[in-house]
């Protein structure tokens, strides 16, 4: 251990501002602050400080990113095998690592892309690499339907972490949460490649599938006025779907261990589910009109919580609302940031006939109003210390 | 007995090596000295040369836009050296001294026989002034000012503070004239703030407020903030609970005398406890010999570990400073330190082995644990501040010189040590404290 120590001090002289390898400074502090804590103490202000930092906090989210993960990888050799009408006949590892090798590449190519992006922005800038993209980069893969070619998930990284983050200055100060704006990016530039019933099951052209076989995910078919999932399957994830949002129980499992750890805000997710349930009564309780075509007549009908467990609902509420920095900031505000997320993401869901999936939408949505909701939380507060002065005044 | 004020947002920091309770009476330190940077915003202007003799209490330097605040010493001898810094800052003003050089005479009276107005010239000019803060700001009061009321914290929650009941549990009634001097400053009442079961209840003249709660409930301005809030306008007067002994003696005997005990702390400290020693003693004679033999290095802090300063052997003890806290330097490397389990580690976050198996206290070292960021994640600070305050919103005011905002946001109401722990606790470790002290500076200077 010591020689790597010994090797990254060495060659620090050698990185640095006019030295040879100057160009290197970014890659070099960036994996040197990765494998070894810095020795940098305290100079002003307090002299002791919390063992937290920024690496282990992205880590916690990347570890309960992993349950969704593994059975993303699982599903989409479920869905595989099923579509090809051997899923009896194959056992659970073989599915699993199907599904392992077709998801490790998207893996690979968006932390590639997006950290190679970060490190040229990092050199430029002259600060040290902010793990932002931790999290970011498994995020990306989890959103996108399996078929996603490559080179779009490489364009797609690109576009988040350059427009969707360094933008506006790198970690810390996006509006929008990078990995949305990645899936955004590909579902307004390439609709058809993002949409419809060949991208959600991993089906090669030799693939021959069976009569029974649609490739619509359940909300697609809900949309269309017909149930084709029962709930237990879409609460476990044997569902069609983006790669990590099928599971619920995986999804919960991440969420639990960001409750417990604090990392994650329980607030925004609380109130997520909870304007989504609202809006899902609100639909049930227009379910009878006449007004109604019979497509929409079931989808308004569907038992509300389901809107819970179908499609990108909890992926969106657990990981990708509780984005800190695109988030409110203040506690009252994320509640009223959440809730309208829920709100919104079924209201687009159902009502909107030009898109099936409303949870990446209404987040962007309510992260660009973040701000506003926080403007007005912290303009009350102003007010009551006001009040509380002229009253003792 | 008012009703006990419970406070449930705050930390308590446990860390190894609180003082024991003992108090051992050091040797009569060799020099002393005064140090004009322990007084934030102070310009000072000397009265005495190098190789002038002083007694104790004769002036040594004073405000230059306040001259009738002095500064004197704290013992008699002669004045050795005037250490400077950049641009001919004067840091420190030496003085040798001499157990036998006696004490300036002054006025000996019982202060609930005087007036308001004499009381403020007898500490103008026997240097006891600058013992007196003032809230907003945290600077050194005013002499014409009026404070509606008078703040005293009678117990420090800080890691590893002193036991201030401890201290004072036998000089109440000195402790009592001191208050009584105290109360003719103000038109209000001095408030003190003790937590539950304390010695300083039997303490007369003044309103008792009771406060249950973590770190920072023993911070004056979280006592003030949840009694009665400042206000744009408000001044309050703070002292720090030792200090008031000062004020004692000196109307009871007419003469200075600034023996203070220190409590010596730390996990780098082979038996902590309490020294006796006076005020701008030498850091070396209080931690020479005492200190673990180690091979790393060793941080040296005049005051606790949040606000404390560092120090080095040969420098002195903070004018404001009750403790001396000790703790490992960290200044190493540690391989993958983040991803640590983390039993041995403390953290305000539940991310660490450590809080599911909590010890009973915590070595700490100066290490900063993490790289500079900027704002990432919310609700940290809140969590940690006992006040209606939205710190992080105030602390941007701050960063982009909104004056308005500042104001509206309640930089009026914290000072460093009020906002010390969220530095302590943040993940993208901002300094918090020099923001702060920054946006106080311009408030003064805009406002005055």
């Amino acid at each position: 251990m010591k020689f790597i120590k010994n090797f990254f001090e060495r060659t620090e002289p050698l990185v640095q501002k006019g030295a040879k390898y100057h160009w290197l400074q970014s890659v070099h502090d960036g994996f040197f602050t990765f494998l070894y804590v810095p020795k940098t103490t305290s100079k002003t202000g307090t002299h002791i400080h919390d063992h937290i930092d920024l690496k282990r906090t992205m880590s916690v989210v990347v570890i309960a990113l992993i349950p969704a993960l593994l059975f993303g990888m699982y599903n989409v050799g479920l869905q595989h095998f099923k579509a090809i009408g051997e899923a009896a006949s194959t056992g659970f590892l073989q599915m699993f690592f199907f599904g392992l090798i077709k998801v490790l590449p998207i893996v690979i190519v968006s932390y590639v892309v997006g950290l190679g992006i970060e490190f040229v922005f990092a050199q430029i800038r002259g600060h040290e690499i902010n793990e932002g993209f931790l999290v970011s980069g498994m995020l990306i893969p989890l959103v996108m339907p399996v078929e996603t070619p490559l080179w779009m998930i490489a364009v797609a990284t690109a576009f988040a972490v350059i427009i969707g983050k360094e933008v506006f200055g790198g970690t810390g100060m996006n509006i929008w949460n990078p990995a949305l704006v990645a899936r955004a990016f590909l579902f307004f530039a390439y609709p058809a490649q993002m949409s419809g019933i060949r991208v959600w099951v991993a089906l090669s052209d030799a693939d021959k599938v069976v009569d029974s076989f649609t490739g619509a995910t359940p909300m697609a078919d809900a949309a269309a006025g017909h149930i084709s999932y029962s709930a237990a399957d879409a609460f476990f994830g044997f569902i069609p779907g983006s790669i990590g949002e099928t599971s619920t129980l995986a999804i919960l499992l991440g969420a639990v261990l960001l409750i417990i750890t604090g990392i994650g805000s329980w607030r925004i997710m609380l109130s997520t589910i909870a304007g989504g349930a609202v809006m899902g009564l609100i639909l049930n309780a227009f379910a009878g009109s006449a007004a109604l075509s019979p497509e929409n007549t079931v989808y308004f009908g569907i038992p509300f919580w389901h809107h819970l467990i179908l499609g990108g609902f909890m992926f969106g509420a657990i990981f990708m609302a509780t984005d800190p920095v695109s988030a409110a900031q203040t506690v009252k505000g994320k509640w009223i940031y959440g809730f309208l997320i829920g709100v919104i993401a079924i209201l687009i869901r159902v009502i909107n006939p030009a898109y099936p999936e409303g949870m990446m939408l209404s987040i962007l949505l309510m992260n660009t109003f973040a701000p506003l909701i926080d403007h007005y939380v912290v303009q009350g507060h102003i007010k009551r210390r006001l009040k509380r002065a002229k009253i003792s005044a | 007995m008012s009703e006990t004020i419970k406070l449930r947002k705050g930390l308590n920091i446990k860390l190894k090596g609180g003082a024991n309770t003992e108090l051992e009476k050091l040797p009569f330190p060799s020099t002393v000295a005064l140090k004009p940077t322990d007084f934030p915003g102070l310009t000072p202007k000397l009265k005495v040369k190098v190789d002038g003799l002083v007694k104790a209490g004769d002036a040594l330097f004073y405000d230059k836009y306040h001259p009738e605040i002095l500064f004197t010493a704290p013992v008699g001898g002669k004045v050795i050296s005037v250490n400077r810094g950049e641009r001919r800052k004067i840091l420190e003003i030496v003085i040798e001294t001499d157990e036998k050089a006696g004490s300036v005479e002054f006025k000996k009276a019982d202060p609930n026989t005087l007036s308001g107005d004499e009381i403020k010239e007898l500490l103008l000019s026997g240097g006891l002034w600058p013992f007196i803060k003032k809230r907003p700001y945290g600077v050194i009061a005013s002499p014409v000012e009026n404070p509606i009321s008078i703040y005293i914290s009678t117990f420090d929650t800080a890691p590893l503070a002193p036991d201030y009941g401890f201290i004072l549990k036998d000089q109440l009634s000195t402790f009592q004239t001191g208050i009584n001097a105290l109360s003719k400053l103000t038109s209000g009442e001095v408030n003190l703030g003790v937590n539950s079961n304390s010695v300083f209840n039997s303490i007369k003249n003044v309103r008792i407020n009771t406060f249950d709660g973590p770190h920072p409930a023993g911070n004056v301005g979280i006592q003030i903030h949840n009694t009665r809030p400042i206000n744009k306008g408000d001044v309050i007067w703070t002292i720090n609970v030792q200090d008031v002994l000062f004020i004692g003696r000196y109307f009871e005997t007419g003469k200075v005398d600034f023996s203070r005990t220190i409590a010596l702390t730390g996990s780098e400290v082979e038996k902590p406890k309490y020294y006796q020693t006076i005020l701008g003693a030498p850091v070396s004679l209080i931690t020479e010999k005492k200190l673990l033999n180690v091979e790393y290095k060793q941080r040296i802090i005049s005051g606790n570990v949040l606000t404390g300063t560092r120090v080095k052997p040969q420098m002195y003890l903070g004018f404001y400073d009750s403790q001396v806290t000790v703790i490992p330097e960290g200044d190493e490397y540690e391989f993958l330190g983040w991803a640590d389990m983390g039993a041995n580690k403390f953290s305000a976050t539940k991310t660490f082995l450590s809080s599911l198996f909590p010890k009973k206290d915590y070595i700490m070292n100066a290490n900063m644990h993490g790289g500079d960021r900027a704002f990432v994640l919310s609700g940290q600070y809140e969590k940690l501040v006992p006040m209606d305050l939205l710190p992080v919103h105030l602390l941007k005011a701050i960063l982009v010189n909104d004056i308005d905002k500042m104001e509206q946001l309640g930089i009026y109401e914290v000072i460093e040590e009020d906002l010390a722990l969220c530095e302590y606790a943040c993940t993208s470790k901002i300094k918090v404290q020099d923001i702060l002290r920054t946006g106080i500076n311009t408030m003064i200077k805009e406002l005055g």
